[in-house]
Order: C-alpha cells, then sequence, then structure tokens
C-alpha cells in the first residue's frame, strides 16, 4: 500500500507542493516571519519543498537536509518554520491522498496516515537534529569569543598594560581576569596594571572582592594594580557598602592612572615645542632678526 | 512601569535580571544616578545571598507612590537554611563563604529601611526600602 501512496504523492508533487505552499504562505503572515520578503520566503519554501520530495523519492541524501537546515539557521528563522512547514505537509498530503481514494473506511484512512508519518518523520528528525546541533555549535563559538573578549590585556607601553572591562562581571569572568592579569603581568613583563572598570554596571562586594584578589595576586608577582575609571556614583556605593580600598591605589579617570603609571615607571610626558613657534623663530632668523 | 514585578533568582545571571529590573524602576521613580546604583547594589547583594546560601528564592519589587512619598520596596524571599544569629551576621566583614562580609551591612546603608525576618530551616525575608529624596 505504501508504494501506492508514495506513487501518488509522486505523481501529483506539483499539486501537493502549490497547495502547501498556499497554507505555509498564510503561516507567514501570522507567525514570525512577517517581516520576511515575499520572495525569499517564496524561494526558501520551493526549496524546502524540494528536500521533503527528494527525500520521499528515497534519494534523500542527508547533505540536502543538512544543507538545507543550515540554510534556515543563516536566514535567522525560527525552528518552528521547519516543524510548521512538515506540519502542514503532513496534513496536506493526507488530504490529498485520501482525496483520490474511491472509497474512505477507517482503515484506508490509517494507512494513508501511517504512510505520510512514515516518510515526514525521518525529514523531521534530520532536520532538527541539525539545527540544533547547528544552534549548538553557534552558541558554543559565541562563548568562546566572549570569553576572549571579557578580560582583554592590552600592552600600551613597555612596564604598563591595561584590563578594560566592560560589561557584568559573574563569577566565571571574576576567574579570566585573574588569569589573564597575572599571565599577562609576566608575558610583557609589566611594572603597573591599569584595571579600568568605567564598563562596569554595578561594583558589589563580590566584584571589589575578586578585584582586591586580584590586585594582591598581582602585588605577590611584583607589579602593581591602579583601578581607575571609578565612576562618582560607584564610589558612592563603594564608601556605603563598607569596603575597604585604602591598599588598592585608585585613580577617578584612566588618564590620571596613566599619568601614575608613568611616574612610577620613572617617565613622563613633554610637550614638544609647538610648530608655529618654530615656523615663526625661523622666519625671524631668516630675516635676521 | 509595573507597580509590582518579581524576579526568581535561581542562576547566577539571574542576579543580573533582578538588578536590571531594579534600575529600570529606580530610573522611572525618579531617584537620582547615585540612589539608583545604590538600589541596584543592594539588590545585588540580596539577590547573590539567595544564590548562594539559600539556592532558590525571589526578589520583590514594590513602587511605593503615595501622596508625599516615592519609594522603592525591595524584598528578598527564600526557603532556604535562615539565619542562626541575625545580629552576627549584620557586623561588617562577618562571612560563611570566605566573601568580605559587607554584604547585608552595607545592603542596611544603602537603603533607608531595613528588616530581617528568619526562622531556621524556614527561609529568610529581608525587606529593604529607599525614599526619593
Ligand atoms: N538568604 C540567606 N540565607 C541564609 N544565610 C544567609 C543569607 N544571606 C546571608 N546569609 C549569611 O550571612 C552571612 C553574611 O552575608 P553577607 O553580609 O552578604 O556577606 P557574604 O555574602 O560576603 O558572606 C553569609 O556568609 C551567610 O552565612
Ligand atoms: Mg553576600
Amino acid at each position: 500500500m505504501d508504494s501506492s501512496f508514495k506513487k501518488i504523492a509522486i505523481e501529483n508533487s506539483d499539486t501537493i507542493v502549490q497547495m502547501w505552499l498556499k497554507e505555509i504562505s498564510s503561516l507567514k503572515d501570522v507567525n514570525y516571519t512577517s517581516t520576511i520578503s515575499n520572495d525569499l520566503y517564496q524561494n526558501a519554501s520551493r526549496e524546502f519543498a524540494d528536500v521533503i520530495f527528494t527525500s520521499i523519492r528515497g534519494q534523500g541524501s542527508t547533505d540536502a537536509l543538512e544543507a538545507f537546515s543550515e540554510k534556515i539557521i543563516n536566514l535567522g528563522w525560527p525552528l518552528s518554520y521547519i516543524t510548521d512547514g512538515l506540519q502542514v505537509f503532513r496534513r496536506v498530503t493526507t488530504k490529498f491522498i485520501l482525496s483520490k481514494h474511491d472509497q474512505l473506511d477507517t482503515e484506508a484512512f490509517s494507512e494513508v496516515l501511517e504512510s505520510v508519518d512514515h516518510w515526514v518523520e525521518p525529514i523531521i528528525r534530520q532536520l532538527v537534529n541539525d539545527y540544533t546541533g547547528n544552534w549548538e555549535n553557534i552558541v558554543s563559538l559565541q562563548r568562546v569569543a566572549l570569553q576572549e573578549l571579557s578580560a582583554p590585556l592590552i600592552p600600551v607601553m613597555e612596564g604598563i598594560t591595561i584590563m578594560p572591562l566592560i560589561g557584568t562581571i559573574d563569577t566565571e569572568r571574576a576567574k579570566l581576569i585573574m588569569e589573564n592579569l597575572l599571565q599577562g603581568v609576566i608575558r610583557y613583563n609589566s611594572e603597573v596594571v591599569l584595571i579600568d572598570i568605567t564598563g562596569v554596571p554595578v561594583v558589589d562586594t563580590m566584584v571589589a572582592h575578586h578585584l582586591i584578589q586580584a590586585a594582591e595576586a598581582v602585588r605577590l608577582i611584583g607589579a602593581k594594580c591602579i583601578l581607575v575609571g571609578i565612576r562618582p556614583e560607584i564610589a558612592q556605593t563603594i564608601v556605603n557598602l563598607g569596603i575597604d580600598l585604602s591598599n588598592f591605589p585608585t585613580k577617578s579617570s584612566l588618564k590620571k592612572g596613566f599619568t601614575a603609571a608613568l611616574e612610577i615607571t620613572n617617565r613622563e610626558i613633554i610637550d614638544r615645542e609647538p610648530k608655529e613657534e618654530n615656523i615663526e623663530s625661523l622666519i625671524k632668523s631668516i630675516r635676521g632678526e | 512601569m509595573k507597580p509590582q514585578s518579581g524576579v526568581i533568582i535561581r542562576k547566577e545571571w539571574d542576579i543580573v535580571g533582578a538588578r536590571q529590573v531594579a534600575r529600570e524602576m529606580a530610573r522611572e521613580l525618579k531617584f537620582g544616578v547615585v540612589d539608583q546604583a545604590r538600589i541596584a547594589t543592594a539588590v545585588s547583594e540580596l539577590a547573590r545571598n539567595i544564590y548562594l546560601y539559600a539556592n532558590e528564592g525571589q526578589i520583590l519589587f514594590n513602587a511605593i507612590q503615595s501622596v508625599n512619598k516615592t519609594g522603592l520596596c525591595v524584598k528578598a524571599v527564600d526557603t532556604g537554611p535562615g539565619i542562626n544569629d541575625i545580629s552576627e551576621v549584620m557586623q561588617d566583614g562577618y562571612s560563611t563563604s570566605g566573601g568580605l562580609g559587607a554584604g547585608l551591612p552595607g545592603v542596611k546603608r544603602l537603603m533607608d529601611e531595613f528588616d530581617i525576618k528568619t526562622e531556621i530551616g524556614i527561609g529568610t525575608t529581608i525587606t529593604a526600602t529607599k525614599w526619593v529624596r
């Protein structure tokens, strides 16, 4: 029986695809995809239909399914596009095959249902697996990217490095800050490290504790930590919390911290003589004044 | 703004969610920048204590807008182990987790009103309010 149903479905694939396209196009407007252009939606859906029929004909290479699910992810479309699409396909196809039957008894009915289910199930399984697998992959890649961003250490000049912190600090990130600080101080042979907390939204006792510990560890390996970028409201809350930062050199701005770092490393910034003056004196000297 | 709001604390990142709600409500109630930071920090402390010591709980926010007073009431509710000696945990530097031990006394100083109700084996409820000046 299954093969005869399959024959009906394949011989009438154009009609079925038309019916299917019509139904999922109406889904588009009420659903997630209302911002997607019609052309794009129609094209992707035609490809979706191809993928389904290739699989039903049994020529289904899993590559085609994989490529399709990847495309949906790259388009940023939700998983429900795939599951809804296959749900509708199941319904449309079942209806169509039943309509080609002369007598409709419950047995034929359940046979058709079973057959169609049988075709659709492996497609659902494969597509959903590919989609979620890909998705997990993306999430874990982004995690790595975030981790790399989360506690960067910048060697600005010999002996001086800066760690600009932006965003929330949780325990995992606090650990990274400590690790990167210690590794970086040794690698760049830093005398002074400036930790810039301008971009940290809240400094609570946990964040303060980690910063104090990091500074202490840096001190133990022979360098000096300066905390910079303390916004006025953060300074107030730190005082209210009763956190003792007396052993932790602090500066309100990165600029002031950098000047302090230069002093510690026995350097200073000297303005070169302004150019105009040079030209003036040059002209004067030419005139023989 | 919804006058009431609640955030469940289970994972570490829920602390950030609670803090965001706190800041949002404080801003809309027209707290100054410093008080916004104070409230967000206090909520961070209370939420982290739930996460660390009670595993699970909730931070409830209540905007108080009456004729002569505007404020934000923050309630941290958990069904954790409870606190044995309140005066002990309110001391600066007391911590059972190797922390700074500045959280609870800090919250008391950051906010205008502060109250702990706790029962061993039942849980802890900490209520703290800040008034708009
Ligand atoms: N919700 C809570 N349930 C049970 N114990 C708590 C709770 N909050 C705080 N504590 C106890 O009070 C102590 C002090 O808390 P806190 O002042 O926030 O400092 P810290 O968190 O740094 O230890 C904690 O170490 C803990 O033993
Ligand atoms: Mg605490």
